[in-house]
């Protein structure tokens, strides 16, 4: 249980850095609550696993400093700073069992073997590995390795955080659901701090309360997965977050509506005019999801509706995502897979209440 | 048609396939054939089944380089594959220091295995030599021409200087091969040095240490041009291993039969060896995932 | 030129890899192979490509007999899932590679390699060497590459599953429109049912070497032919039920039991294996004909928008998927509403005996 707090992170793996360029963190400053379940998300390259070492000591940050509870760990190793970590595929001590995998944080801390027993069958219990405890940890599946990395973190009583780099990589899809199960109940049960970096949102959203998403090394947003998946601060968030991203078209204000391409789409009140101060350079974001598509203009009630053309429509089992032509570019729609569109003529409805304004890839309303 | 078209690769081998019939296959045919037969000049040969075998195999002497050779051999392995080990676990990893430490590694394995005991002999003559004029100087007798075990010693220091570099560099293959993320959860777990050696770095060099074991086993029970070089054989007999008994048999007395017999059985006990590492190198790999 | 495979099998030692496979693929159309790891889809990839010999069986590539014939022989492209280029040629020679083997003249190598790379959006990159590049990009090379020869069979062996997430959403929707414009037979890999949905056409159910159904993504989808398809072909996972059909209604557990529809009436009485998607399962009584299973809630996942909740009926567990926001408390009690037509009927020995009316 901790709270960190990192202080003006900056971090570049180069001994003289000149430029932003340099540095695989340029500016971190952020506190994670204690007992919290956070993600850290973004693309490949955005410093979210240098972000990672930092807070588990595996790299110490060039610039800046980081507190747990308070108290300045940046050069502590990380087997000072009571954290576990587990790793993309799973690391284990192949001549070991599985009783012994869990049992090797405790032994070398110098803990007396009874208390070892009922903490390692303990948890063995909390992670359904008790039946394998006597069985060589080489021989098990990759969700059961894995398993065991976790229960290498949980053994020790005094762990504060837990800290996950992409665990799930090499584990099935139907076996992930389990694996983020279990994550979800440990951390209710347990209440420790963990920390999950992943490129795949749809992790990050089921397991975390809050999920900091970085790109170039910055922290873009941080917020639960509905603040960002209805209010992305950033035209970057609402790309990444939503499968298929948020569609986005250029557009230009004229009092509470957004003109693209001569059609005018209706925003919330007030939030165009307001905008219309900081210049000119904007954009209108709406997700595939709240994006309606429909192939008569009775169907649209009383929205303003505008017309399209359907190109294309793929069934993904328990939804439908259609590629509709508007305004000179592609957007998408996520619709019910109890509806059959066809391609063709359409009319698209946009509300306001869920359509975004963007400035200079800044959310503004 | 269930052919494959692999034909062509036949005529790519072809010209391997003649030169190791040249000099392998025909003459260890020729050694067959020398073994069941008693000579005693050209044309005058009679054959006498498996006399030579018989001879050969209760020979007393026989029996004394075996031991000496198993000796050996043993006390290589014990010697070699901890130091190479040791080596390897100390050198740098990245860096111009871990180029500059490979080259300085590979140089004894550069040398011609006669100059290697030409260079020891040198090394240890307690008249001129570095090693034998500071050992004698620091009151402590050593002469390898007069006593056996300095014979020995001078030997295995000779073996050892030679080869190590070898086990070293396949332990540091090896250790290369480990991904970063097991040291990383070993530091988190809070394991000793002796602790990521015993459970990480040992186990995940089992297949190329199995290898290194292979090759030097081989190695050293076939040794034959640097302790001849450097003792001769002595002195009396107490270095004569192996294959320095087999040649003073065949070229000293120029009995052509009992070496002949005398040969094949030592390239038996090297093919059994061989298999039975063979064996546990298969264990190992399957065993490795 | 179609590809056949007549009663592949494929040995290891004592390992079963294939096991009596008969395909038949159709030039011009996608073939997504789904199963999940070691089910031996990329050891069909294998047998396709001719780099493995099959232990039994025949492959026929446009007539032709192909079981013997080294893949050099064979017009064929692959994409794997390490980014594999030649690390020492600039991203032109790689694509290039597989022209200048068979002797293409240099012009209408240029034009191709080009063609290849903007396809790709790499027209860009052409002079630096693989290295230089991202995840994606490099990717990108290897499946110009494979692109730049006319082939007739396209393999792609997990070819995405290396690259974040949004990458490959992105890769997909590309690939879709590559694969439609050519005439080869293209066969991609898959563990995800998601994937073998987004990327359509056809797909093959692997599960321990063999071959469990052929079909239309969307046939295969809605009708798979047995238990094991459904679990293999479901993302997230289908619930099952173990029910008994009595004489006027099924029974579901101790308490439950529901007057049937017309198909399930008319299956005789017996014990069965239902299955419903968690999209069927809703939070909200949806009016006629929906009935209540409650449950304790053991987990609720939020995706943003929408909601899992993991809860128990007696002593299995199941998952509903609900568009929108909920949360519930763990150890609530819920009610989830399904309705009886959105069910699939597995007879005892797992095949498929009724599934639910599309357009439900």
């Amino acid at each position: 249980m901790a709270r960190i707090d990192l202080n003006e992170i900056k971090h570049s793996y180069k001994p003289n850095p000149r430029n932003d360029d340099d540095f695989a963190l340029k500016r971190v400053h952020t506190t994670w609550d204690d007992g919290g379940a956070y993600a850290l998300l973004g693309p490949s390259g955005c410093g979210k696993t240098t972000m990672l070492n930092i807070i588990s000591g595996l790299l110490k940050p060039s610039h800046g400093q980081i507190l747990y509870d308070g108290k300045d760990v940046s050069s502590l190793q990380p087997e000072q700073r009571n954290i576990a970590q587990v790793f993309q595929f799973p690391v284990l001590y192949d001549t070991m069992t599985v009783y012994d995998n869990l049992a090797f944080p405790l032994r070398n801390r110098g803990v007396p073997s009874r208390d070892v027993d009922a903490r390692v069958r303990k948890i063995a219990d909390t992670l359904e590995l008790s039946a394998d405890l006597g069985k060589r940890a080489a021989g098990l599946s990759a969700d059961a390795k894995q398993k065991i990395s976790l229960g290498r973190g949980l053994v020790r009583s005094d762990v504060a955080a837990i800290l996950f780099d992409e665990p799930l990589t090499v584990i099935d899809p139907h076996l992930k659901w389990e694996l983020r199960r279990k994550l979800k109940e440990i951390h209710n049960e347990f209440g420790l701090t963990m920390i999950y970096v992943t490129h795949d949102q749809v992790e990050a959203m089921t397991f975390a309360d809050k999920i900091v998403i970085m790109y170039e090394g910055e922290i873009v947003q941080t917020g639960t997965p509905e603040e960002l998946f209805e209010r992305p601060e950033h035209e970057f968030v609402g790309y990444f977050i939503g499968s298929p991203g948020m569609n986005f078209m250029k557009c230009t204000l004229d009092g509470d509506f957004a003109r693209v391409n001569g059609s005018a789409i209706p925003l919330e009140e007030g939030c165009g005019v307001r905008a219309s101060r900081l210049g000119t350079d904007f954009k209108i974001g709406i997700r595939p999801m709240y994006t309606g598509v429909f192939a008569t203009r009775e169907e649209c009630g009383n929205a303003p509706a505008f017309e399209g053309r359907v190109l294309g429509v793929e069934d993904q089992g328990f939804c439908r995502i259609v590629t509709v032509q508007f305004g000179g570019q592609e957007i998408k729609a996520r619709v019910s897979d109890s509806r059959t569109v066809v391609d063709g003529a359409c009319w698209v409805v946009f509300p306001a209440d869920k359509t975004r304004l963007f400035f200079n890839e800044r959310l503004v309303g | 048609m269930n052919k494959w078209e692999n034909n062509r690769a036949w005529f790519l081998i072809l010209p391997v396939f003649i030169i190791v019939a040249f000099s392998a296959v025909i003459p260890l045919m020729t050694v067959v054939n020398y073994s069941v037969q008693d000579i005693f000049g050209p044309g005058q040969r009679f054959f006498i089944g498996t006399e030579w075998f018989k001879e050969v195999l209760s020979d007393s002497r026989l029996h004394e380089a075996l031991w000496r050779q198993l000796l050996f051999s043993g006390l290589v392995l014990l010697i070699e594959m901890p130091l190479g080990i040791a080596i390897a676990l100390m050198m740098p990893k990245k860096g111009w220091g871990s180029s500059a430490c490979l080259v300085v590694l590979a140089l004894p394995l550069l040398i011609p295995w006669n100059v290697i005991g030409t260079i020891w002999i040198i090394f240890t003559r307690p008249d001129i030599g570095l090693f034998g004029a500071t050992i004698n100087g620091l009151g402590i007798p050593f002469d390898h021409t007069a006593s056996p075990i300095d014979a020995w010693i001078t030997v295995m220091l000779m073996e050892v200087w030679h080869w190590t570099p070898l086990v070293a560099l396949l332990a540091y293959a090896g250790l290369r091969a480990i991904p970063e993320a097991y040291y990383q959860a070993a530091k988190i777990d809070g394991a000793s040095a002796w602790a990521i050696f015993r459970y990480i770095q040992l186990p995940k060099m089992r297949g190329v240490l199995t290898i290194a074991l292979l090759l030097r086993f081989m190695d050293s029970f076939l040794i034959y041009a640097e302790p001849f070089v450097l003792t001769g054989g002595g002195p009396g007999n107490s270095t004569t291993f192996l294959s320095i008994y087999l040649v003073k048999v065949a070229v000293g007395q120029f009995d052509l039969g009992p070496a002949a017999a005398f040969s094949l059985i030592y390239f038996l006990i090297v093919l059994l060896f061989c298999w039975l590492f063979y064996q546990a190198l298969q264990a190992v790999g399957t065993g490795d995932k | 030129m179609g590809l056949q495979l007549k009663d592949v099998s494929k040995f290891v030692g004592q390992e079963v890899h294939l096991k009596d496979i008969s395909l038949h693929l159709e030039p011009g159309s996608r073939y997504v192979v789904l199963g999940r790891t070691l089910a031996g889809k990329t050891s069909l990839l294998r047998v396709m490509a001719g780099l493995d010999r099959p232990s039994k069986g025949t492959v026929v590539a446009g007539g032709v007999d192909v079981t013997g014939v080294s893949v050099r022989k064979r017009n064929i492209g692959m994409v794997y899932q390490q980014f594999i280029n030649y690390p020492s040629l600039t991203i032109y020679d790689n694509i290039a590679s597989p022209l200048k083997i068979h002797g293409v003249p240099k012009a209408e190598v240029d034009r191709r390699v080009r063609e290849a790379a903007s396809m790709l959006h790499i027209d860009h990159l052409l002079d630096r060497l693989p290295a230089e590049l991202s995840g994606g990009q490099q990717q990108r090379t290897a499946i110009a590459r494979a692109l730049v020869k006319d082939v007739d069979l396209l393999l792609l062996d997990e070819p995405l599953v290396n690259l974040d997430y949004k990458l490959r959403e992105e890769l997909r929707d590309e690939l879709q429109k590559i694969f439609g414009q050519r005439d080869s037979v293209v066969v991609y890999t898959t563990t995800e049912p998601s994937e073998a949905l987004m990327l359509g056409g056809n797909v093959i159910v692997m599960h321990e070497g063999r071959v469990l159904q052929v079909g239309t993504t969307t046939d295969v989808y809605q009708n798979p032919a047995n238990v094991k398809v459904a679990q293999v072909f479901s993302d997230p996972p289908i619930n099952f039920i173990p029910v008994s059909i009595e004489e006027n209604c099924n029974r579901f557990g101790e308490d439950l039991c529901l007057p049937p529809t017309s198909e399930i009436a008319a299956l005789p009485k017996g014990e069965y294996t239902f299955g419903i998607r968690s999209n069927k399962f809703s939070l909200f009584d949806l009016g006629e004909g929906y009935f209540p299973i409650t449950g304790t809630v053991g987990l609720a996942e939020i995706n943003g928008s929408e909601t899992f909740i993991h809860f128990m009926h007696g002593n299995e567990s199941y998952v509903v998927q609900e568009e929108g926001v909920h949360t519930r408390k763990v150890g609530s009690r819920i009610a989830v509403y399904a309705h009886p037509g959105d069910f699939y009927v597995f007879n005892k020995a797992g095949n498929l005996l009724v599934a639910p009316k599309h357009g439900r």
